[in-house]
């Protein structure tokens, strides 16, 4: 299983990423984490969120591009090296990022990091094989 | 002293033109008849044979031609000649990613070239002038147009063809040259080019230049005349009746005239089709009473200007026409390229994309500048800005190989594109010319 992330296109224009948050907010669809890569002509916003089949349906329904895609989530202790060691296992691997982003968790001392990998399969097997951490989507909401 | 190449016809009496027009039309109305199979079945059509033409005042008992029908019989089936005959083939980009090609004998080729000299002559070029052209070579009648037109008047042709506008300004400056032809947008850059450059063009031996394939004001022209110390001249032409020549300006600058001995004008009305008096507006349409291999009768340009037979201080007494003021279909000119919004939108679809999509047409640093705006959908959607970007690339490079015109590709919000009244609006054309 991996982690459902939502990403929207987003055009650079005023109010944009105020209209889907307040439609979010709306909803009761809580945001956990975001990233926004942004390019001059328009961005792309993914949301790590507490109901993604709900986030994507009101999402659409204001006739939005909006996608669900599968990411994987790490959790990492919080010091230094600690996400050095979970990149360098992939590179080992021969697995590029995408993309990443983290988050911090209500749990003191523990991060979570969202990659976004061609094959999630290899990723996880690779991770779990160097005992680093690969959370699910109920546990970012607890 | 006004300068001619052909001061006989140039300045012929009315009589004399309109007996030419007639034996041409006579004979040009059989060739087509007897040899395009288009032409016979659209007289038979109307009950009309060609021995009904006997004079050029019978003209309007003509059937049109438009566009579409030189599409319908791509690529050679208006041609009226065998292929040994044609010498030469042009064409230009089509609404559908079909082109619309055009063909000439040896005897067409020396009466466009005739026509371009004429253009040349009356901008005040002799054979002791270097000329450089930079119009694109190719396909496109620019180039090799006016190319023809310097060789045939017996001046010198630097065919430099467009682009690379510092290594232009060096060969007007170390080959001394008099005239200058290319497109008005493209005069400017070179204008604006030799300021940044800080060259004086007092310094340069450029006297005059000839430029047309696109739109171009009275502000244009003294801009250009200004930044590169010249006099401009305005050419009107389009492949399906010849290319550049088809009309041209005299010192006067008042119009262009018309080579009607060989391209007979009319004005009508694009809504009832009926011819329109001298002097009002409508829609241009030429017969190419001279040409063998394309013997197209009452072409509709979709042009909308004026005809006018008022004496001209030139001394030539052909007919003049004003400056395009307009089309009356929705064809843009794009850096001197055709383009019809219908192209981007068969380019779209072959994609397998919604056809969502607004043309935005500006011009910066004087020159065209096409953007297309196409609404992002689910299928084109993906979260990562390299796919994104894949997609894109994908698309500038088919609107590039279509329409033979580069246009930056901007992806929109889903439904964020105008629509007024349900419509689609296709097309915002932001220039001020």
């Amino acid at each position: 299983m991996a982690i459902k992330q939502i990403s929207i296109f987003v055009e650079n224009k005023p109010g944009r990423l105020a209209k889907i948050t307040s439609l979010l907010a709306e909803n009761s669809v809580d945001i956990r984490a975001l990233s926004i890569a942004d390019t001059t002509d328009y961005g792309i916003l993914r949301l790590i969120v507490s109901d993604p089949e709900k986030a994507e349906k009101v999402l659409k329904e204001a006739k939005m591009t909006v996608s669900i895609t599968h990411v994987l989530g790490i959790g990492i202790p919080d010091v230094p090296g600690g996400f050095s060691v979970a990149i360098k296992t992939l590179a080992d691997a021969g697995i590029s990022v995408e993309y990443a982003y983290a988050f911090i968790t209500p749990d003191a001392g523990k991060a979570y990091v969202i990659i976004r990998v061609e094959d999630n399969d290899a990723a996880k097997k690779a991770l779990k094989d160097a005992n680093i951490t690969v959370i699910e989507q109920d546990e970012i909401f607890i | 002293m006004e300068n001619y190449f052909n001061k006989e016809i140039e300045t012929a009496p009315r009589e004399y033109i309109k007996a030419k027009q007639s034996a041409r039309l006579i004979k040009m109305v059989h060739n087509a008849y007897n040899n395009v199979e288009f032409y016979k079945n659209k007289f038979d059509e109307i009950g009309l044979s060609p021995s009904d033409i006997k004079s050029i005042d019978d003209i309007s008992k003509l059937p049109f031609t438009v566009k579409q029908d030189l599409r319908d019989t791509y690529p050679f089936g208006m041609f009226a000649v065998p292929k040994e005959e044609l010498v030469r083939v042009h064409a230009s980009s089509g609404t559908t990613g079909k082109q619309t090609v055009v063909g000439y004998t040896q005897k067409d080729i020396d009466i466009w070239s005739e026509c371009a000299s004429r253009s040349l002559s009356a901008a005040s070029c002799t054979k002791s002038d270097y000329v450089q052209v930079s119009y694109g070579y190719g396909l496109f009648t620019g180039g090799l147009g006016l190319h023809y037109g310097v060789e045939t008047l017996g001046a010198t042709v630097i065919p430099a063809s467009s682009g690379n506008t510092k290594r232009q300004i060096q060969i007007l400056q170390d080959f001394g040259i008099n005239i200058l032809a290319c497109t008005p947008s493209y005069a400017m850059f070179i204008g604006e080019t030799i300021k940044e450059m800080g060259i004086d063009p007092k310094t340069l031996p450029l006297r005059a230049g000839i430029f047309g394939a696109e739109a171009w004001s009275e502000n244009m022209r003294k801009e250009i005349e200004k930044s590169l110390n010249i006099k401009a001249y305005d050419i009107y032409g389009l492949s399906e009746i010849a290319g550049p020549g088809v009309a041209y300006e005299c010192s006067e600058q008042s119009g262009m005239h018309i080579c009607e001995d060989y391209f007979y004008p009319e004005i009508i009305d694009p809504e009832t089709l009926q011819p329109l008096p001298d002097g009002s507006y409508g829609e241009l349409v030429f017969t190419c009473i001279g040409k063998e291999a394309l013997p197209l009768v009452r072409y509709r340009t979709r042009d909308i200007a004026k005809l006018t037979r008022e004496k001209c201080s030139c001394g030539r007494t052909l007919i003049k026409m004003s400056k395009p003021r307009g089309r009356s279909d929705d064809m843009l000119v794009i850096r001197g390229v055709n383009v019809f919004p219908s192209q981007v939108e068969h380019v779209i679809i072959e994609l397998g994309m919604q056809p969502n999509y607004q043309i935005i047409v500006e011009r910066k640093n004087n020159m065209d500048m096409m953007t297309v705006c196409i609404e992002m959908s689910s299928e084109m959607f993906s979260d990562s800005v390299r796919k994104i970007e894949e997609t894109e690339r994908k698309i500038e490079m088919a609107v590039q190989s279509t329409l033979s015109v580069s246009a930056k590709i901007h992806l929109v919000e889903p439904q964020s594109l105008p629509r007024s009244e349900g419509k689609a609006v296709r097309v915002i054309d932001k220039r001020e010319i």
